[in-house]
């Protein structure tokens, strides 16, 4: 029996699955950002009144969705799923920040992709006809970052020029089955394969990702037949300045030119030049608050049309990288249009 | 791709920004060789002012030192500091004040035993560990040598 929307290996057509809402809500540094006026709250502080900063990532969470819930007109009893991750162990932003809302949940894990992983499952249930709402939401916070995978704050270590910089920021969108108001739709998803090229320094996320967006955006455009110019705006999550002149260049060596319409979202979320961020914004909120914050009034407002939005992921653990692992990338492909 | 995996590794160099090696090192010498005169200022006040032995002098500038690495780290100025010093606030005794009481500070959260006192030495434990251990296979060598040379090592 075929698959009805099956268009080669890892892309999918989806049908009748809108993005009604979305919300997006970011910290201190991010506010004081190029996008500062897109995003819906920006903290005062990093802790937002709460005891921890892993509490302080899971009330982003809680509130992000409760935000993009409210703003589609919809109860949170209206919504048949929720989907989340975040970079902490066990996802405990996730976790933890979404048990009070009382919706069916799906814990996923895609590192600094988790956004559009979450875009993608959500689209394929409701295209598939198996429910009617769903909510995709992430989060990641500077300080909780940090703990896990690098230094304690108060630490005097210098980072080095290729390191990207946390994004405090958290991402929730609302999808639905059947038209909305919005009018903006999904309309492929191409699911990215783990691609590790053997890069060792986890300081160098951005080159260590790269391979895999390349590797999922080609794909994209080949199983789709779309050409990069129908797209009015590509973004990838967070390669950084590094990360994304070098797909700019794999894609060239293949014939692929999205020179004149792509942009990261980690070098788009700070002012790179005034910011001190090193090579750029990091983290599941990167793409999570600007697609949910920027990007979407961008569309609203038809100031673009069609966006092919690629959330990239590093799949590494401090442990992996302390037993001399290498840095696997992934990436995931969402493609959303005004209808 | 055109790359296999070794290309690649040496294309991604290509293109990875190196750190200013020169200014690295200037801003190093400088704030290291500050905070090593600000030691020695603290050793003459000791012995000049305070009358103290030389031993005891050294004894008192090291546990000045520690204090001030640690006043700065809890003030969250130490790590500023250090973003442009790099090895010249590592490198003295007050970078390794930073190293315990920075991971003391930030553990705190999950408890004083399990969080703060076990997590105090998750960066400076090395130093301990192979430091001492050096310090005493060094000992044993001299040990061992000082019946060969007639004490003049």
């Amino acid at each position: 029996m075929s698959a009805r929307y099956k268009i080669g290996r890892q892309t999918a057509e989806i049908k009748d699955v809108y993005i009604a809402s979305s919300a997006a809500i970011v910290g201190e540094k991010e506010g004081e950002g190029p996008l500062a006026d897109s995003f819906d709250i920006v903290l005062p502080d990093n802790e937002w009144n709460e005891k921890t900063w892993e509490k302080t990532e899971s009330k982003m969470q809680r509130e992000a969705s409760r935000l993009a819930v409210t703003k589609a007109n919809m109860r949170l009893e209206d919504i048949d799923r929720i989907f989340s991750g975040d970079l902490l162990n066990q996802c405990i932003s996730a976790g933890f920040g979404l048990r009070e809302l009382g919706i069916p949940f799906f814990g996923i894990y895609g590192a600094c992709s988790t956004m559009i992983e979450g875009i993608s499952l959500a689209s394929l249930l409701l295209g598939g006809g198996f429910a009617e709402r769903a909510v995709a939401v992430t989060s990641s916070h500077f300080c909780t970052a940090e703990r896990q995978y690098r230094n304690p704050l108060e630490y005097g270590g210098q980072r080095t020029p290729s390191a990207q910089w946390t994004v405090t920021g958290s991402g929730a969108a609302v999808l639905q089955r059947g038209a909305c108001d919005s009018g903006i739709g999904v309309t492929h998803i191409t699911t990215g394969k783990i691609v590790d090229m053997g890069i060792k320094d986890a300081n160098n996320m951005g080159g260590a990702m790269a391979p895999a967006a390349y590797d999922t955006i080609k794909t994209h455009f080949t199983e789709t037949a779309i050409q990069p110019s129908d797209y009015d705006l590509i973004v990838t999550g967070d390669l950084g300045t590094i990360g994304a002149e070098i797909l700019v260049e794999l894609l060239e060596q293949d014939g692929i030119d999205i020179s004149k319409n792509y942009k990261d979202c980690g070098c788009m979320i700070y002012d790179i030049e005034r910011q001190d961020v090193h090579a750029g914004g990091s983290g599941c909120g990167c793409i999570g608050a600007v697609l949910c914050g920027h990007l979407m009034k961008e569309l609203e407002s038809g100031n673009i049309k069609s966006l092919l939005a690629v959330g990239t992921g590093a799949l590494l653990s401090p442990t992996s990288s302390l037993q001399g692992e290498s840095v696997p990338g992934i990436a995931h492909a969402v493609a959303i249009r005004r209808v | 791709m055109n790359y296999t995996k070794k290309e690649y590794q040496e294309y991604l160099n290509q293109k990875s920004r190196s750190s200013t090696l020169l200014k690295d090192v200037l801003w190093a010498f400088f704030v290291g060789g500050i905070i090593c005169v600000i030691g020695q200022a603290f050793f003459d006040i000791y012995t000049k002012g305070f009358s103290l032995q030389e031993e005891d002098a050294r004894t008192a500038v090291s546990i000045t030192m520690i204090f001030l690495g640690a006043l700065l780290t809890g003030l969250d100025i130490y790590g500023k500091i250090a973003k442009r010093a790099g090895g010249g606030t590592l490198v003295p005794i007050t970078g390794f004040a930073n190293a315990i009481v920075s991971p003391a500070m930030e553990f705190k959260k999950e408890g004083l035993v399990l969080g703060l006192a076990a997590k105090m030495f998750t960066i400076a434990g090395p130093v301990l560990v192979y430091g001492i251990t050096a310090s005493a296979l060094v000992g044993v060598v001299y040990y061992i040598m000082s019946f060969f040379g007639g004490g003049g090592i």
